[in-house]
């Protein structure tokens, strides 16, 4: 099938490289202990959200809706809001409920502090009453990502306080959206520095738990409310994301404003220069040497990156995907010989080439095209010209990846079409260790496949 | 388990079997708050129409409607593959405040060109109707212009149920009904309708009645073609499957085109085999079709038979959990269930009407939960009480039955294998067969609990 480009009058998207908003902030409130999402508008909001990352995390998945009527988007969504709320407090008990916005009810114009003000003034058991932590994410604003990053900012706004630490010192984390084993992965290293990590969020166990001996309302795992309270006390924050950085308002500089928690803003710790920068800013922070084992880490990587260097050097490979994980992508793809031909990315922040090139030697720009705010027909478009030994991105470009016959490598979210989703790393020296293997493993079966000899030594 | 509550105002649609006298409340908006696994208007429409394949589908809102439904159902095509692409207006900030005719319309315009569908539908989405864009001014100008027929279908997610949805999307494809000649079209044929073509289910189905010797002038939607659907009012009966999503255009094809239905249902053995004898029963003056009725049925099942017995030794006397879309399918799940020897201890659906849920309590044993517009919590609850090996649903329940340690069985439209038709009946044992006896149940803590109890 031949598909239409972008002409001067592109007008529809087609096969969108992003998602809407109320997902990510949906996924951000995931990541909270004893917390259940409320989505403010239709019932297919949450349930096609549900289903969208079901399908990937493979965990339950429950995110209430208000359950917008004919009658509501006439006179408003507070009434809905309020039996929401009710409902979901005594069917799930829980200490918050993160709510965020649709189109719908952005559109119609619903004032949900206010809902939420009025609420909290009407309950009677105030005792009781659960954190209500509110983000506006109406959908036809940015991408899911930009839900992610202001729900996570809109928790420490909304809970942060002026706690005093205690014995270790607290480290922030504001990792991006990554998966869970990525999150472990970041507690591991923090709290290897002797550091206490509160990581926003931290969906590692609420969406990648064991099998349960009991039915759990609500997930056992996620960032506690205290923790997140705890959050202005910080010796630091570290806020992971390129593009993240260049937003002016975030989880990481309101606490550096208000707390004056010195915020430090890296991108995705992906490959070895990115990881490095952490861990000097690890250790800086904490005061303690880098540890052994991650010296060990690093060294297992680099002596891995020299026995493989021959089968990646020139090898072209196209990104695509949110923008700070295609940035990382890129990064960590430079570090290995492997020329980052196509970068793309459905989101819009109008940061992505700078990003980008500042991450690549400049002698490769030329080799380069660079796709912002695209959709995957674009894309597709631009490899039919382009050609690429290998896609990098997410399950959405299978369909792209069988018509040009380029393997795909499965990074990033959503993958719907493996089964580990939530168990694939990209963060640090072992997440750089595992994406290079898995990238070389690749183009040395490529390599095999296609040989007439078949050898069995590569 | 007592420790999952029930909100009170959801009583009224849990019931257990021979507890108290039968009144299911349904058809209700689903409570605010309440995780319904129900989905909204959009859905309903999108999922009736998706399967038409040479049709361009449209959705006229913000990015998110058409990325959660892009390729989302395995619904095939033998010819074009357009539905399984996803085109949206992507409506940004300045668009809600200025209107989305123009984006629109610019859209259609490209579209169309560049694909050549032969109708394009346009899904209206939440905020059209808020934001004040003519959408059917928008189609009828495009309409004119491409010589095509372009169709608004009102799917605004917050105006009603999923069954709205349904009824919009009927709406729509009866446009099309009508638009053909019915040269050609045989006083012994039929329309299928209300079957989608999951994994192939349409052309089992469809190879079934021409092997009686019934023509099928068209399937509405799996495998759906507009041309088809133009030349469908030729037809002598409507066969609907499936509880509600078609019974609309049924009705309307019945009143505007004197068009009778009946429903059908192609899940089991028993409803494979009634749903072609009843159609052939529509013939009398034709006798041989009943003949070859007979024979079909015989060959197809003695076919299968040997290997569902031994399937069956398996799954004797286990129990199964059953929440699925329509109550029809329920009805003809529960059906196919016993037939493997099963026992069914909970059922209930999204949608099903006072009539499905009579006929359901009815089916069931003493003791059965059965449930309108359940929620995560509830169908956890019930499927432990009940100690289920396995539970029939959607992606949705696939986790909740996957955490305690249950087998689960996928019937939605996201499938990819056909468990209509006898051969589907086969493929839906085996499906049944290979989770409820996978070793790796044995190890689940939830299910240990149970075992020694």
């Amino acid at each position: 099938m031949k598909f239409a480009g972008k002409t001067d009058n592109y007008a529809a998207t087609q096969n969108a490289c992003n998602l809407c908003s109320p997902l990510g902030a949906a996924l951000v409130f995931k990541g909270v202990s004893n917390c259940v999402p409320l989505l403010h508008g239709s019932q297919g909001c949450s349930t096609y959200i549900r289903r969208y990352m079901i399908s990937h995390f493979k965990e339950p998945m429950d995110i209430a809706c208000s359950n917008f009527g004919e009658h509501t988007a006439i006179f408003g969504g507070g009434a809905n809001i309020k039996l929401a709320i009710d409902n979901i407090r005594s069917q799930y008990s829980p200490e918050l409920i993160g709510i965020a916005t649709t189109c719908l009810s952005e559109t119609i114009g619903d004032d949900v502090p206010m809902f939420i003000r009025s609420y909290k003034e009407e309950c009677e058991d105030k005792e009781n009453l659960p954190a209500l932590v509110h983000v506006s994410t109406p959908s036809y604003q940015g991408t899911h990502m930009q839900g992610f990053h202001g729900a996570v900012r809109a928790l420490v706004e909304t809970l942060a306080e002026a706690a005093e630490t205690g014995d270790k010192p607290l480290l922030n984390l504001f990792p991006g959206m990554v998966s869970p084993s990525d999150l472990r992965l970041l507690k591991e290293i923090a709290a290897d520095f002797g550091m206490e990590p509160v990581l926003i969020p931290d969906y590692s166990d609420t969406l990648n738990g064991p099998l349960w001996t009991e039915y759990q309302r609500i997930p056992e795992g996620g960032t506690t409310i205290e923790a997140i309270k705890s959050t202005g006390g910080a010796a630091a924050s570290l806020e992971c994301g390129m593009i993240l950085a260049g937003e002016p308002e975030t989880a990481g500089t309101w606490l550096d404003k208000k707390f004056s928690v010195p915020a430090h803003r890296i991108g995705l710790p992906i490959g070895i220069r990115e990881t490095d920068k952490m861990m000097d800013i690890l250790a800086e922070v904490s005061g303690n040497p880098i540890p052994d084992k991650y010296l060990g880490q690093r060294g297992r990587l680099l002596d891995a990156m020299v026995d493989g260097h021959k089968h990646l050097n020139g090898v072209k490979a196209a990104l695509f995907g949110e923008e700070d994980l295609v940035a990382g992508l890129a990064a960590f793809c430079s570090e290995i010989g492997v020329i980052p031909a196509l970068c793309a990315t459905g989101g819009g922040a109008g940061r992505f080439e700078k990003t980008i090139k500042s991450v690549v030697p400049e002698r490769i720009h030329r080799k380069m095209e660079i796709m912002e705010d695209v959709d995957f027909v674009t894309i597709e478009k631009a490899l039919e010209k382009t050609g690429v030994d290998l896609l990098i991105g997410h399950s959405k470009g299978y369909a792209m990846s069988r018509r040009l016959k380029t393997p795909l490598l499965r990074v990033g979210f959503p993958v719907h079409d493996r089964v580990n989703g939530s168990r694939t790393l990209h963060l640090g020296y072992r997440g750089a260790q595992q994406l290079f293997d898995r990238i070389v493993n690749k183009i040395i079966e490529i390599k095999q496949d296609r040989s007439d000899v078949g050898y069995t030594y590569m | 388990m007592s420790s999952i509550p029930i909100l009170k105002s959801r009583e009224a649609q849990i019931h257990t079997k021979g507890e108290k006298p039968f009144d299911m409340t349904c058809g209700k908006h689903s409570v605010a708050g309440s995780v319904s696994q129900r989905a909204c208007v959009f859905c309903g429409s999108r999922v009736v129409l998706y399967p038409i394949a040479d049709a361009l589908h449209l959705i006229h809102g913000p990015i998110g409607c058409a990325a959660y439904t892009w390729d989302i159902r395995g619904a095939l095509s033998s010819g074009p593959q357009l539905h399984r692409l996803s085109f949206s207006t992507d409506l940004r900030e300045r668009d809600v405040i200025f209107g989305g005719e123009k984006k629109l319309e610019a859209a259609l315009d490209e579209l169309i060109d560049h694909y050549k569908p032969k109708a394009a539908f346009v899904y209206s989405t939440c905020i059209v109707g808020i934001i004040g864009d003519d959408v059917a001014a928008v189609c009828r100008k495009i309409e004119a212009k491409k010589g095509i027929p372009v169709l608004p279908v009102h799917s605004e997610g917050f105006k009603g149920t999923k069954k709205d949805g349904y009824k919009a999307a009927c709406d729509a494809l009866f446009k099309l009904v009508g638009k053909g000649s019915t040269e050609g079209v045989s006083p012994i044929s039929i329309n299928i309708l209300g079957e989608f073509n999951i994994g192939g289910e349409a052309w089992l189905i469809k190879e079934y009645y021409e092997r009686m010797g019934v023509q099928v002038v068209s399937v509405m939607t799996g495998d759906g073609r507009v041309d088809q659907i133009g030349k469908s009012h030729g037809a002598a009966l409507n066969v609907v499957q499936c509880s509600g999503a078609l019974t609309f255009l049924a009705e309307m094809m019945k009143e505007e085109y004197g068009t009778p239905y009946i429903r059908v249902s192609y899940i089991g053995i028993d409803d494979m085999a009634k749903s072609l004898y009843d159609v052939a029963a529509r013939f009398p003056d034709n006798p041989e079709i009943m003949e070859r009725t007979r024979k079909i049925v015989r060959e197809e099942v003695e076919a299968i038979l040997p290997e569902l017995n031994e399937i069956r030794k398996d799954l004797e006397g286990k129990k199964a959990a059953i929440y699925v879309g329509g109550a029809f399918k329920a009805f003809s799940l529960i059906k196919a269930l016993n037939y493997l020897g099963m026992k069914v201890v909970l059922v209930g659906s999204q949608t099903g009407n006072k009539e499905d849920y009579k006929t359901l309590q009815e089916m069931c044993d003493d003791g059965t939960i059965i449930l309108d517009d359940a929620n995560p919590l509830e169908l956890s609850k019930y499927i432990i009480e009940k100690d289920a090996d396995l539970f029939i649903g959607g992606v949705k329940e696939r986790p909740i039955a996957f955490k305690m340690g249950i087998g689960f069985c996928d019937h939605n439209h996201e499938r990819k294998i056909p468990l209509a038709g006898f051969r589907g009946m086969l493929a839906f044992a085996r499906e049944v067969h290979t989770s409820v006896t996978s070793p790796v149940w044995q190890f689940c803590p939830a299910r240990l609990g149970n075992k020694e109890k």
